[in-house]
């Protein structure tokens, strides 16, 4: 097959310090070919998004080469041509849109190479339907969801009628259902249309479906090969920050209990059919269901927070007037860990901005520690440093000269004496994971990852008895994500404070939270254990949302006679309800 | 909340106005302003007025916001409206109060400032920013002032900003929003305190918000490289504008009128008493 792209001993500095800059890229030989589907992985700071503005020119070499379609990055009369040949699609659905109207912004490209305005006319056409955009060309942007404005975004690139489209993590801003839309397009390209297809990212679920993998740590290609090649080496890929699929990681965990399965499975069904093949002598010797006990949390304290009837309308008696959220009941208990999940506007941001008082009821009551948190300004303002809310991406809120002095921020605020406040500093960057020697630094010379914790830190160190995080896993790699998710667990062991997470992230809400709060339309539409909510999984697919992929699993076995326990959506779960009926294989 | 305020000012509709050629409209309001300041006399204030709410009529615009608009400009007018009073002396003395005193003509001249003003704010925001999408605003500009990249005036570089600006004041507005949130979360409060405590609040919130503009502005302008974005040169527009039927009518209206007024006026100016 013939290479679209090729990098020759490609090395990248950027040149940001005073010391000659950071390698980013060094020696890199890669080659894409003509109409496959790749994908580049690697954690956070591996180089392959350095790796990916070098396929357009939007960085150029530094050292050795780079050629799209045989043209050389480096020569300037070809800037246009190979922008053309390879677009490229961005990580921020908003940053990346110029117009205000959608029809609009998918011209901008036809509009820029000067065609015939007919021509412009059929492309953009053509580009809004084929991502399934049509009917929203007259729409402003601003009022689409993050999943549709990427898919204007690609639109935007399609119309241009490149052969390769390079995709910079597209899905890490979106919900799963957004998620879906994206990569089912990104796939039809490819197929339909024979795009070439370069997706980077770190979610080893979308890494799967490519036709070949490349992966790149500390600026060097490490691994490259089918998926079937490279999700086996689940030891070097933990070594590389990485994760697996969770078919793989659940097989693998399957052969430490004594099975020997292939770890090359890694669809749901392949992965399914796997393991019905091995359990089938067992069958029927095992049949009867070994359902898990379900630990009932005791409910002997009271709840710290209670929430009761609690609807909320925006805009009330105008055109705009919507109902946000609808008749919610809800407690929070000290210690638990409450996971809340629904897709983009099914109202959970509404809900957890009343929880610490930002936006006022229309009807209902909310109660900390039995007082309601509006009976006047004052409480209302003190109930913020008991409830702590750390908002999306809140990374982008910080704005000291320091984060000792960024962290500082809340517990000032409290009007603490200044020891106070000192010991506060340190003990929040240490439940966030963040190192002492940071502390002087600049905010804003933190890699996002380190950003994310200082952000969290702020809202800590005014040590909340209820700590919320919206999307705190939202972007980070497999391991940063593993690490976050293990400090607010210590937060909350240590203080026994509660925490309310609000992730699209099933695999996240699944490992860590105790009880679920599904939401949809504004209304709750499940509540309970995660065993619970899981056991449901009809439901949680219609209303736009996922299950972990081990819950997938799950059911494919089920369909192929295997009976299961209802409870199962962590591997753990998997690996002792197929080991348990065996016995003897631990 | 901020995202409740109205966004552009701009009512979508489908009359006669909102349809308007964006450029006929431009051309309109500039001869209408032009008009107003030729105006003399009684006669031609009812035709402008009358003009204007046939128009206000016709676009279905509820009153109330055009009353809102000119909410802002009280104070310019009743500053008008007394500085004209007091330093018109002409016609017949209407009160006298020591040095100062009040005329007919004083009286008559601040009467047609304000209603001058009034006609001036509320015209110019039932054609432009009411009933024109800001889109279609600035395009409207850059085609008229195309004649001037000849002299090398950046138009396409200027409407370019401008649509661009446009584009990002929800985004922005939406942000500023959530930063408010976020630092209200960490117990910042911004409606007490005295006026500097009450400045430096402002600290927490501005500073990530221009930081996160520029990051903004420069994934944009990648983005914008990214699909071959190379200035005004070359580029060819998807949406171009065509005078309809009813823009033509428009015009010859409107110069109708126009030509009434300046004759009325003139006469108004040389004495004659129509």
């Amino acid at each position: 097959m013939k290479d679209i792209i090729k990098s020759e001993n490609l090395t990248f500095r950027y040149n940001t310090g005073e010391s000659g800059g950071k390698t980013a890229l060094s020696e890199v030989n890669v080659s894409v070919r003509d109409g496959e589907y790749l994908a580049i992985l690697g954690h956070n700071g591996s180089g392959k998004s350095s790796l990916a503005k070098h396929f357009n020119a939007v960085l150029l070499p530094c050292g050795g080469r780079v050629l799209v379609d045989g043209m050389d990055t480096l020569s300037e009369e070809l800037l246009f041509e190979i922008r053309r040949t390879c677009g490229m699609v961005f990580q921020n659905p908003d940053n990346q849109i110029v117009a205000t109207i959608t029809e609009e912004d998918v011209a901008f490209g036809p509009e820029n190479l000067g065609l015939p305005r007919e021509e412009i006319r059929k492309r953009v056409d053509d580009a809004l339907k084929t991502v399934g955009m049509y009917e929203y060309r007259d729409h402003a942007p601003h009022l689409l969801s993050g999943g549709q404005k990427q898919r204007i975004a690609i639109a935007g690139i399609i119309a241009m009628r490149p052969r390769c489209i390079v995709l910079d993590e597209p899905t890490s801003m979106l919900d799963p259902s957004g998620r879906r839309d994206v990569l089912r397009i990104t796939r039809e390209l490819n197929k339909n249309h024979g795009i070439t297809i370069v997706l980077i990212t770190h979610h080893m679920n979308e890494a799967a479906m490519a036709d070949r993998i490349i992966i790149m740590d500390r600026g060097k290609q490490v691994l490259e090969g089918t998926p079937k090649e490279i999700f086996p080496q689940t030891e070097l890929l933990h070594k590389l920050g990485l994760a697996v699929p969770q078919t793989v990681e659940l097989l693998s965990e399957l052969n430490r209990a004594g099975f020997d399965f292939p770890l090359d499975k890694i669809s749901v069904e392949e992965c399914a059919d796997a393991i019905a093949e091995a359990l089938k002598p067992q069958k029927g010797e095992h049949l009867k269901t070994s359902h898990l006990e379900l630990t009932e949390v005791s409910r002997k304290v009271n709840a710290v927070m209670s929430i009761r009837g609690l609807s909320h309308v925006y805009s009330p008696k105008t055109p705009f007037e919507c109902s946000a959220v609808n008749d919610i009941n809800l407690d929070i208990y000290p210690g638990e860990t409450l996971g809340i999940i629904g897709h983009t506007g099914s109202g959970k941001s509404t809900l957890i901005s009343h929880l610490n008082g930002l936006i006022k009821p229309s009807s209902g009551s909310i109660t900390y520690c039995g007082e309601d948190i509006f009976k006047s300004k004052e409480f209302t303002h003190s109930i913020r440093f008991n409830v702590g809310l750390v908002l999306q991406y809140p990374e982008y809120q910080l704005f000291e000269e320091t984060v000792y002095k960024d962290i500082a921020f809340g517990p000032g605020n409290m009007k603490l004496p200044a020891p106070e406040i000192d010991e506060r500093v340190r003990e929040a960057a240490r439940f966030a994971g963040l190192d002492e020697s940071l502390l002087e630094c600049s905010p804003f010379e933190l890699s996002g990852g380190q950003k994310r914790r200082v952000a969290i830190a702020g809202v800590i160190a005014m040590r909340p008895k209820v700590l919320i995080l919206d999307e705190p896993t939202a972007g980070l790699d497999p391991v940063g994500r593993e690490d976050l998710l293990r400090h607010i667990r210590a937060y909350r062991d240590e203080t026994g404070a509660a925490i309310v997470i609000v992730s699209h992230s099933m695999e996240d809400v699944a490992s860590m939270a105790d009880r679920l709060l599904v939401m949809s339309g504004g209304r709750v539409l499940l509540q309970g254990t995660p065993d619970e909510v899981f056991s449901h999984s009809e439901i949680l697919l219609d209303a736009g949302l996922d299950i972990p992929q081990v819950a997938h699993i799950a059911n494919a076995l089920r369909a192929r006679g295997i009976q299961l326990p209802d409870a199962i959506y962590t591997v753990k779960q998997a690996v002792s309800a197929i080991t348990a009926p065996g016995g003897g294989s631990k | 909340m901020i995202k409740d305020v109205a966004l552009g000012q701009y009512f979508p509709g489908n009359s006669i106005i909102h349809r308007l050629d964006p450029r006929v409209k431009i051309v309109l309001t500039i001869a209408y302003i032009i008009a107003l300041f030729v105006c003399k006399g009684i006669i031609p204030y009812c035709i402008v007025s009358a003009l204007l709410i046939t128009v206000i009529l016709i676009t279905k615009i509820n009153l109330r916001l055009i009353f809102k608009s000119l909410r802002p400009i009280m104070i310019l007018l009743a500053f008008t409206a007394v500085l004209n009073v007091f330093y018109t002396k002409s016609g017949d003395v209407l009160l006298q109060l020591g040095a100062v005193s009040v005329t007919t003509g004083g009286v008559a001249t601040a009467l047609y400032m304000t209603v001058r003003i009034i006609l001036l704010v509320a015209g110019t925001f039932v054609m432009l920013t009411y009933t024109t999408s800001p889109i279609m605003l600035t395009d409207g500009l850059e085609a008229l002032l195309s004649p001037l990249k000849k002299v090398r005036f950046p138009v396409h570089e200027l409407s370019m900003m401008m649509s661009i600006a446009l584009r990002f004041i929800p985004t922005l507005i939406e942000e500023t929003d959530k930063i408010m949130s976020a630092q209200k979360s960490r117990g910042a409060s911004f409606e007490t305190g005295s006026l500097l405590s009450r400045a430096r609040a402002l600290v927490p919130i501005l500073v990530p918000l221009f930081i996160n503009a520029f990051k903004r502005a420069e994934d944009l302008a990648l983005a914008m490289e990214c699909r071959c974005y190379r200035g005004g040169e070359c580029r060819v527009r998807l949406r171009v504008f065509k005078l309809s039927s009813i823009d033509i009518y428009a015009c010859i209206l409107f110069a109708v009128l126009f030509a009434a007024i300046a004759v009325i006026s003139a006469s108004v100016s040389f004495g004659v008493v129509l």
